[in-house]
C-alpha cells in the first residue's frame, strides 16, 4: 500500500549569528547550513497496520510526513501510495489521506463544528449519503452529540482533538496520519482517542500512521514502530522485538513482613526499600528472575511480588543514547 | 465557485460572532477614505483643475477605484494576509485537500468590515454622477461595471503577486504595498497627471491605465477615434491576473520543495 524507498531531502537554513552587526551582515551575504532532514529512508507499509512512527525532535518525523502526504517533494528517492506518487498527482492522492495536526486546527474557530464538517463536506465533496452515515458513526463513536452545535472555540482540549480527528475521516481516507494526537489530553480523552483508532483501524481497515512522544499511545496502538534519528530509519519492527534487544531487565517490587535486613543478591541493584517494601533492578543478563525470587523467599516472608517490563520510555531513551540521536 | 460561497458564508458566520467590532471597524473602514476625499475636494476648492481634470471628474475616478480597492480587499483578504497563514504553517493544511490552492487561500479570510470603506465611495461615486455634465446611458453605465471589475482583478493580481513573495521571505514584506496601496492612491486620479513613465507602468505593466484613464476618456466624452476600444480596456486589465496565477503556481511550487 505505501512504498517508500531511497528518500533523501536536504534543507538549506540560513546560519544566523548574535548581535546586530551580524544581523545588518546577513542581510547582504546569507550563509546556509545544509541540513539533511531524510537520509536514504526506506520502508513499506501494508493494508490496515498501525505504524508508530517515533523519534526525537528533529529526526525527520514530520518531513517523511510531509513527503508522504504530498506537501513537500523530496530531493531523491520515491514513493508510492495507492500506486500513486504524492507529490506529482497532489488532489487525487490526498482525497485517500486524512491527516491531524495535533498542534495546529482544521476547524474554523469561530462557527460550531457542525459547520465545518459541513464546508468540508463541499471541499472534498463528499456524496450526501455517504456523509450523513459517516457523520452518525463518528458522532456516535466519539460522542461528538453533545457539543457538535457548539463553536470549536468554547470546546475543550479533548472535544477538540475528537472533532479533528473526526473531521479527517469525513471523507473515507484509507490511511491516516496523526502527528501527536493525544498531546496535552487527560487521561480519559487519551484512551477515548486510542480506543477510537483501534476501532476504524479495525472496522475500516484505514491504515494509520502515528508519531507520538507518548510511548504509551504506541504500547496501546502500534503493531510496528519506525524509529528514525538523525534522517534515518534505525529500526523496524515490533514492540516485544525492542525490548528484547533493549529492555532485557526487570523490576521486581516485594512487600514482605517486617524486617531491617536489606536484601543483597547477585546481579541485583536495589532501587528503593523500606521495612516493609524493597524495589529490585534485575539485569536478567546476570540472573534471572525466578531466581532472584528464590533468594527472596529464603530470606523474607513474602506477602507480595510483582514483576514488570521496565517502560517503554526508558527503552526509547536508551535507543537514542545508543544511537547517539 | 460553489466552494468559494460556502467559504464565504461560514467566514460571515464568523464575523456575525463579533457584531460590535464589525459595526465599529466598518465605521472606520467609512471614515479613513473620506478623511481622503475631503483632501481631494479642499485641493480643487483652492486650485479648481488639475490639468484638464475637474472636480467631479476626479470624484469619479476615486469612487471607481476605491469600490474596486474595497471590494477586492474584502475577497481577496486571504491573499493580503497570506504570510500569516505561511508563518502558522497552515498552508500545509492547504496543501492536503482535494482542492487548488488558489482558491482555498481565497476563500481563507475575507475582511466584512471593508464594506464601510465600499459604502462611502458609492456615496461619492452618486455625488460625481449627479454633478457630472455629461449624457448618460447604458453603455457608459456598463463601462462603469467593467471598470470596477477589472479594477478588482488588478488589485487581487497585486495581492496574489505579494503573497507569493512570502514564500521566499515567509513575513509579509511591505515593499508590496507600494503596488497595493500605492496603486490605490495613484490611481483614484487619472493617470495622464502623471510623469510619462509612471503613466506608461502603470498602463502596461500593472494595468491601472486601463481601468482608469482609458475608460474615463470615454465616459467622459474626452476621446478621440474608436469609442470601443476604450470602452472595453478595462477587459486587457483583467488579464492581469493571469501572469499572477502563474506567478503563484511557480511559488507554491518553490514552497514544496523547500518547505519552509
Amino acid at each position: 500500500m505505501i512504498t517508500v524507498e531511497g528518500l533523501y531531502k536536504t534543507f538549506k537554513v540560513s546560519k544566523r549569528s548574535p548581535g546586530l552587526i551580524s544581523a545588518a551582515r546577513s542581510l547582504f551575504f546569507r550563509e546556509y547550513i545544509e541540513i539533511e532532514a531524510l537520509k536514504d529512508v526506506s520502508f513499506k507499509i501494508d493494508e490496515g497496520e498501525i505504524i508508530g512512527y517515533i523519534g526525537p525532535n528533529g529526526a525527520g518525523k514530520s518531513t517523511t510526513i510531509k513527503v508522504m502526504s504530498g506537501i513537500l517533494l523530496p530531493d531523491r528517492g520515491s514513493c508510492s501510495i495507492m500506486n500513486r506518487t504524492p507529490w506529482e498527482e497532489r488532489v487525487e492522492h490526498v482525497k485517500n489521506i486524512g491527516v491531524v495536526f495535533g498542534q495546529r486546527s482544521q476547524l474554523w474557530w469561530d462557527v460550531p463544528v457542525i459547520d465545518s464538517f459541513e464546508l468540508l463536506r463541499d471541499i472534498y465533496k463528499i456524496p450526501g449519503i455517504e456523509y450523513r452515515k459517516n457523520i452518525a458513526m463518528l458522532t456516535d463513536t466519539l460522542d461528538l452529540g453533545s457539543f457538535i452545535n457548539n463553536p470549536v472555540r468554547q470546546l475543550s482540549l479533548g472535544q477538540r482533538m475528537r472533532c479533528e480527528i473526526a473531521a479527517s475521516l469525513l471523507h473515507n481516507p484509507k490511511i491516516l496520519f496523526l502527528d501527536e494526537p493525544t498531546i496535552g489530553l487527560d487521561a480519559v480523552s487519551k484512551i477515548a482517542v486510542r480506543k477510537f483508532i483501534k476501532r476504524i483501524n479495525a472496522e475500516k481497515k484505514v491504515t494509520v500512521i502515528l508519531t507520538t512522544h507518548d510511548m504509551n499511545d504506541i504500547e496501546a496502538l502500534a503493531d510496528r514502530i519506525l524509529l528514525i534519528g538523525r534522517g534515518r530509519i534505525l529500526y523496524d519492527g515490533d514492540i516485544s522485538g525492542l525490548r528484547n534487544r533493549f529492555g532485557t531487565n526487570k523490576t521486581v517490587t516485594i512487600d514482605y513482613d517486617e524486617s531491617s535486613r536489606k536484601p543483597q543478591i547477585e546481579g541485583t541493584d536495589l532501587l528503593s526499600w523500606s521495612p516493609e517494601r524493597a524495589v529490585l533492578f534485575v539485569d536478567t543478563q546476570k540472573t534471572s528472575v525466578s531466581r532472584v525470587i528464590t533468594a527472596l523467599t529464603n530470606q523474607y516472608e513474602l506477602l507480595d511480588v510483582t514483576v514488570e517490563n521496565p517502560p517503554v520510555d526508558e527503552i526509547i531513551a536508551k535507543l537514542y543514547k545508543e544511537y547517539e540521536i | 465557485m460553489k466552494l468559494y460561497f460556502k467559504y464565504l458564508s461560514i467566514l460571515i458566520k464568523s464575523q456575525m460572532q463579533y457584531s460590535t467590532s464589525f459595526i465599529l471597524l466598518s465605521c472606520g473602514q467609512f471614515l479613513v477614505p473620506f478623511s481622503v476625499f475631503a483632501a481631494l475636494y479642499f485641493l480643487f476648492e483652492r486650485f479648481g483643475m488639475l490639468k484638464e481634470w475637474d472636480f467631479y471628474e476626479v470624484a469619479l475616478c476615486f469612487s471607481i477605484m476605491h469600490m474596486s480597492f474595497s471590494i477586492s480587499e474584502c475577497c481577496a483578504r486571504g491573499f493580503d494576509s497570506f504570510s500569516s497563514l505561511v508563518v502558522r504553517g497552515e498552508f500545509d493544511r492547504v496543501l492536503v485537500r482535494p482542492r487548488s490552492t488558489f482558491l482555498q487561500v481565497l476563500g481563507s479570510k475575507f475582511e466584512f468590515t471593508r464594506i464601510g470603506r465600499l459604502l462611502q465611495s458609492v456615496i461619492v461615486l452618486s455625488i460625481a454622477v449627479l454633478n457630472l455634465s455629461v449624457e448618460w446611458h447604458v453603455f457608459k453605465v456598463l463601462t462603469i461595471i467593467l471598470m470596477t471589475v477589472s479594477g478588482i482583478f488588478i488589485f487581487t493580481g497585486i495581492f496574489v503577486l505579494a503573497a507569493t513573495l512570502c514564500f521566499w521571505t515567509i513575513q509579509g514584506i511591505e515593499v508590496a504595498n507600494i503596488f497595493t496601496d500605492g496603486g490605490r492612491e495613484m490611481s483614484q486620479y487619472p493617470l495622464n497627471i502623471y510623469k510619462k513613465w509612471v503613466t506608461r507602468f502603470f498602463t502596461f505593466i500593472i494595468p491601472f491605465g486601463c481601468v482608469n484613464y482609458l475608460p474615463l476618456m470615454y465616459i467622459l466624452d474626452k476621446k478621440e477615434g474608436s469609442s470601443v476600444l476604450y470602452m472595453l480596456s478595462p477587459l486587457y486589465g483583467m488579464l492581469f491576473i493571469i501572469p499572477c496565477i502563474f506567478v503563484w503556481r511557480f511559488g507554491v511550487k518553490h514552497y514544496r520543495s523547500t518547505g519552509s
